[in-house]
């Protein structure tokens, strides 16, 4: 059994014209231990599903149908308190923006301890060596001096990495990373990412990691879902989908990334936009800007279709599905 | 200018821009009374610390670095938003550097700039034909009505937009198109100088590759020359000719596009060049990366660049390096280099201390 199953999950915000479906009808599953990459361009919903399995959606959002399963219990419909339980214990949450994360009035070594003993059964002193062991872990030089200092001493990237010490202080078995880091310089985003994997190997924890960065992706996950306007494009092992991507957005998503040794004069694009939650199109949301797009796609929208390694919502590979 | 046609050549060999050792200080001390009440010192920022490239007419210059390194100060300078501390901006062989506002007017049409935020660039109470048409207005270079809004017309069709589009608001439109607006702005006044801060860093991938390349094309078609910012590698080597590594106010390496991936000579640029995720995954090895970008109000002595560096000796840490030619217009600040002892190839073990 999968560690998390979301099952045809979809996330509504009311609002005065109406309501708008952000996230529609997507399923997936996460293994123990396993890396799923989340990607897609800004409004495709990923941080919608992420903040939904996390059971922070901000109202009016709100989870109008689906499950989402944690070890096969349903957490999408549990009371606030019982989630605040779940949430760090069970599943971490790493945010984007690390200055936001933490609390400025705390230092760094209350804010640990805290959540330590929320969750745990510690004394003050056992909580107080364990937010020293998870700083050395995370990589803060001089942890002793480090840890009674407030978040705005720290640079960006060792707050991104208290916010991962945060994250994994009481060991949680799956964690939802969104966007972890897009707000830090190239330099710092490389540290982050392989110490993130590290850890996450090491504990056995499993990430959702939510980006629109292709290239993190590859350099961390095991298996990929590419979104489009709050559907699933596809889904692969990484490999297949950076190297030998079936659906026809996600092909376009990959040459339009500028690749450093490529020389290509001009970058593949693909015309338009993302279309708004207000007005998606019907059939396959991706059909004005598919340079594949027949009739079909015009009127009937594609369900995730089983491939060999993964699923692909295309109606290119309805005779490639019908074999699996 | 002769009405001969100009040959490739000829285009990429005369200077359009030249900064010679350029340099811009801010005051961030506190305010005087603390200064004199808690005997804190003054504190400059050395944001830009004495930095010399030339632009040659027709290329695309790139300046690519870390946040803080000082590449949209650079940018700032070379518009005219800031006046140079020190040192020398020369356009077509004339200092602009610290021009008043007035002498600085007729060469503003010449110099224009794309921001990176669409969202703040754009006033949101304009229609669009209006921002499109202000430097018309401006610079006065249609005579009537009609005549601005033929080319205001114009103006949007040349970044793929409808002269329709000009009825609506800014926030009628995504992210892409309002930086479209942008561009078609920045060309109304028919420059020869496009200065572009980050002009793809908030835009989604799909988006930025259209932007990048619809520069491309406007830059074949109107002989443009850039000077394009960025901290995003994959992109600077996909739109450059030559590219400017910053690092704390200093250029630590110049060299054409294609040598510098290839061959990047100084350990930062290799640094950089390894944190770059690896979409064909073939697994390369990489050297380490390790440390952060030091504080620019304190930077290390001698190569500001010593601490993270992995072969740094007692020289680097007493002793500035200065650019130093190597041939084949690659420039090179680093005593290492200098004294041939950093390895060439992709593979660097990260110093012990650091590990």
């Amino acid at each position: 059994m999968a560690l998390l199953e979301v099952h045809d999950l979809v996330v509504e915000f009311p609002t005065r014209r109406g309501v708008l479906t952000a996230v529609d009808e997507i399923s997936l599953h996460i293994d123990e231990g396993e890396v799923l990459g989340v990607v897609g361009e800004s409004g495709a919903g990923k941080s919608m599903t992420g903040n939904a399995i996390i059971g922070l959606l901000e109202p009016p959002g709100r989870i109008a149908r689906g499950e989402i399963l944690l070890d096969g219990r349903r957490i999408d419909n549990l009371p606030y308190d019982q989630m605040r339980t779940i949430r760090g214990k069970e599943i971490g949450a790493i945010f984007q923006d690390p200055l936001t994360s933490l609390n400025p009035l705390y230092t760094v070594g209350e804010q640990l301890v805290e959540t330590i003993q929320t969750h745990t059964d510690m004394t003050p002193t056992q909580a107080r060596a364990r937010a020293l062991e998870l700083l050395i872990e995370v990589g803060i030089p001089a942890p002793e001096r480090r840890v009674d200092q407030y978040p705005h001493q720290f640079s960006g990237g060792m707050r991104q990495r208290v916010v991962i010490a945060l994250a994994l202080c009481v060991n949680p078995r799956l964690i939802v990373a969104d966007e972890p880091t897009t707000a830090l310089d190239v330099s710092i985003q490389a540290q982050i990412i392989a110490l993130l994997k590290r850890l996450c190997s090491e504990h056995g924890t499993a990430v959702m990691l939510v980006t629109h960065d292709m290239g993190v992706i590859a350099e961390t996950a095991d298996r990929v879902a590419v979104m489009y306007a709050g559907r699933i494009a596809e889904v692969g092992p990484v490999k297949q989908v950076v190297k030998r991507a079936r659906h026809p957005y996600t092909h376009g998503l990959m040459g339009s990334i500028p690749v450093i040794g490529h020389d290509a004069d001009r970058l593949t694009q693909i015309e338009g936009a993302m279309p708004r939650l207000t007005d998606i199109p019907t059939g396959c949301a991706f059909n004005p800007r598919c340079p594949q797009a027949t009739d079909r796609c015009l009127r009937d929208r594609p369900e995730p279709m089983p491939t060999e390694d993964g699923q692909v919502a295309c109606w290119l590979f309805e005779k490639e599905a019908a074999h699996v | 200018m002769s009405e001969v046609m100009r040959t490739e050549a000829s285009l990429s060999d005369t200077t359009m821009l030249e900064v010679s050792n350029l340099k811009r200080y801010f005051d961030v001390s506190r305010p005087f009374l603390n200064r004199v009440l808690e005997g804190a010192p003054r504190q400059i920022l050395k944001a830009v610390n004495g930095i010399d490239f030339k632009i040659k007419k027709g290329e695309t210059f790139s300046l690519v670095g870390e946040s803080g390194c000082g590449k949209s100060t650079v940018a700032r300078l070379i518009v005219g938003l800031y006046a140079p501390t020190e040192g020398k901006i020369e356009f077509e062989g004339r200092n602009i550097g610290g021009l008043s506002r007035r002498e600085m007017a007729p060469l503003r049409r010449r110099l224009q700039m794309i921001f990176q935020d669409p969202y703040a660039s754009l006033n949101p109470r304009w229609r669009v034909r209006d921002i499109i048409a202000e430097p018309l207005r401006a610079f006065d270079l249609e005579s009537d009505e009609v005549g601005i809004e033929r080319r205001v017309g114009e103006l949007l069709s040349f970044v793929k937009l409808t002269p329709a589009d000009g009825e609506k608001f800014p926030h009628e439109f995504s992210g892409g198109q309002r930086q479209r607006i942008s561009i078609a702005r920045a060309l109304a006044s028919q420059p020869d100088f496009l200065v572009c801060d980050e002009p793809t860093s908030a835009l989604d991938v799909s988006v930025q590759a259209q932007i990048l390349n619809l520069m491309k094309d406007l830059q074949r078609e109107f002989e443009l020359t850039y000077l394009f910012i960025s901290h995003n590698l994959a992109v600077v080597y996909h739109i450059s000719d030559r590219v400017g590594v910053m690092y704390l106010g200093q250029l630590a390496e110049v060299a054409p596009a294609t040598t510098l991936f290839r061959d990047p000579r100084h350990p930062y640029t290799r640094m950089l060049l390894d944190t770059i995720p690896d979409l064909d995954m073939t697994g390369r090895q990489r050297m380490p990366v390790a440390g952060e970008v030091p504080n620019p109000i304190t930077p290390p002595s001698g190569c500001s660049f010593h601490p993270r560096c992995p072969f740094a000796t007692d020289r680097c840490k007493s002793e500035a390096p200065l650019p130093r030619d190597l041939g084949s217009e690659v420039f090179v600040a680093c005593h290492g280099v200098e004294e041939n002892r950093i390895p060439r190839g992709p593979v660097i073990d990260a110093p012990p201390a650091l590990r």
